[in-house]
């Protein structure tokens, strides 16, 4: 019988598709921690067993952090060419006396963040160049006080510039309820009664027992 | 590192011209697509934050006459959510020469949610016996219609409980979430947030054993 000849095997493993996979994995990883939108504070979603996904455009979202600050963010609407937020931004402008430069509103149509700044400081906050600096000004949030309720300015100038805008409340669960309640009452002044509150899944079991 | 290691050793000897293989390898790219498909599918399933939709009744201005909507004091349940994640309720409507006692309960499987089954049984047992007559062909009914029929029959009934929320000053808000949650899990058609009274928070106060501020003591 001849023997049967068994093919050399070479004494190294090629590690090339191990290298790529890792260096492809390394890169895109890299990517998408720089491309997603930082936020000002950070914000512990309470659980919910809702399945219902967030929409991807069209939304406004009124920010409570977990020490009762208040943020305020809204998107550019469903397609880039509608520029939503500069517009928001020089209508606000107006009604605070304040002129705001080409350059800053596109700064402002640029940054997707949550801000937290009264109108006041805007425009330190636009020459700020980066979050650190950002974070110094956002000490106080956005005032909701009767005197000066800028919250409901920017849900009302908002909802005129985007008549589709839905509204996201993504709230820390330690938040204190008068804050949540605050909102809520200037949400419906301004006549918005269906919100979406941003929740994280949660694995609950239901049993519906039903007994004659 | 494997390449090199060769290439140190054909330095020694003659300079032969390396064989190209006629075929390509595509175990990387296939690995890549892989990976890739696998990475994308599973981001975008898991990195949206879901959402939970809430509607509330229109406000009633201060100027306009418009009657508060009155409500049969029998179905009336009232849950007021209290400090360190404590629930409370009551039934009724709370008369202020005898405030009725508040039951303490919690957030888990067996606290709020029993109560609120107990009260809202009589619409699972119609909502079971139309899946029933569904089942037996009693009803013919088509297959995309049953949610939206059970759904009707969920606004049409008036046997359940209408839920009252109100919150104690030192809630968070996570136990809001978690109220409104319950009261989806649960089926409950009628629920709405209205603000604490002033007997309500006494009510609180005593069962957390709060002496009462003077001016609610009036």
């Amino acid at each position: 019988m001849p023997k049967i000849k068994l093919p050399k095997k070479s004494p190294h493993i090629d590690m090339t598709p191990m290298v790529d996979l890792f260096t492809l994995l390394l890169t895109f990883f890299i990517l998408t921690a720089t491309t997603r939108p930082q936020e000002p504070a950070p914000v512990d979603t309470p659980f919910s067993v809702s399945e219902k996904v967030v929409m991807d455009a069209n939304i406004m979202t009124v920010m409570l952090a977990a020490d009762n600050r208040i943020f305020f963010n809204v998107d550019n609407g469903h397609d880039t060419i509608l520029h939503f937020r500069p517009k928001i931004l020089a209508e606000m402008g107006k009604r605070y006396n304040i002129e705001f430069t080409p350059e800053e509103l596109r700064k402002f149509e640029k940054s997707n963040t949550a801000f937290g700044v009264p109108i006041q400081q805007m425009k330190a906050y636009l020459a700020a160049g980066n979050m650190k600096d950002r974070e110094a000004l956002e000490v106080k949030g956005i005032p909701i006080d009767s005197a000066d309720n800028q919250l409901a300015l920017w849900i009302l100038f908002s909802r005129q510039i985007n008549p589709a805008v839905n509204t996201l409340i993504k709230g820390d669960a330690n938040v204190d309820y008068p804050v949540v309640k605050e909102v809520l009452d200037i949400l419906q002044d301004k006549n918005v009664n269906r919100f979406n509150l941003i929740t994280n899944l949660e694995a609950v079991k239901v049993e519906q027992e039903i007994t004659e | 590192m494997a390449e090199i290691i060769q290439e140190e050793k054909q330095k020694g000897g003659k300079k032969k011209p390396k064989k190209g293989s006629a075929h390509i390898d595509m175990t990387p790219m296939v690995d890549l697509m892989c990976l890739l498909l696998t990475f994308f599918m599973l981001t975008t399933a898991f990195s949206k934050p879901k959402v939970m939709e809430i509607v509330l009744p229109e406000k009633i201005r201060k100027d306009e006459k418009v009657e508060p909507p009155k409500i049969a004091e029998s179905r009336t349940l009232n849950i007021i959510l209290g400090p360190q994640d404590k629930v409370y309720w009551y039934p009724g409507k709370a008369d202020p020469a005898s405030p009725p006692p508040l039951q303490e309960t919690d957030f888990s499987a067996t606290g709020i949610r029993q109560v609120l089954l107990d009260r809202n049984r009589a619409l699972f047992k119609k909502i079971d016996d139309f899946e029933k007559k569904v089942v037996s062909g009693e009803i013919e009914i088509k297959q995309d219609s049953l949610a939206a029929a059970i759904k009707q029959l969920k606004t049409d009934d008036d046997t359940g409980p209408i839920v009252l929320i109100k919150a104690y000053k030192t809630s968070k808000y996570k136990n809001f979430v978690d109220i409104i949650d319950e009261m989806s899990i649960v089926g409950i058609a009628r629920y709405t947030f209205t603000d604490i009274s002033w007997l309500e928070e006494g009510m609180v106060n005593t069962s957390l054993g709060i002496a009462p501020p003077p001016a609610a003591a009036k």
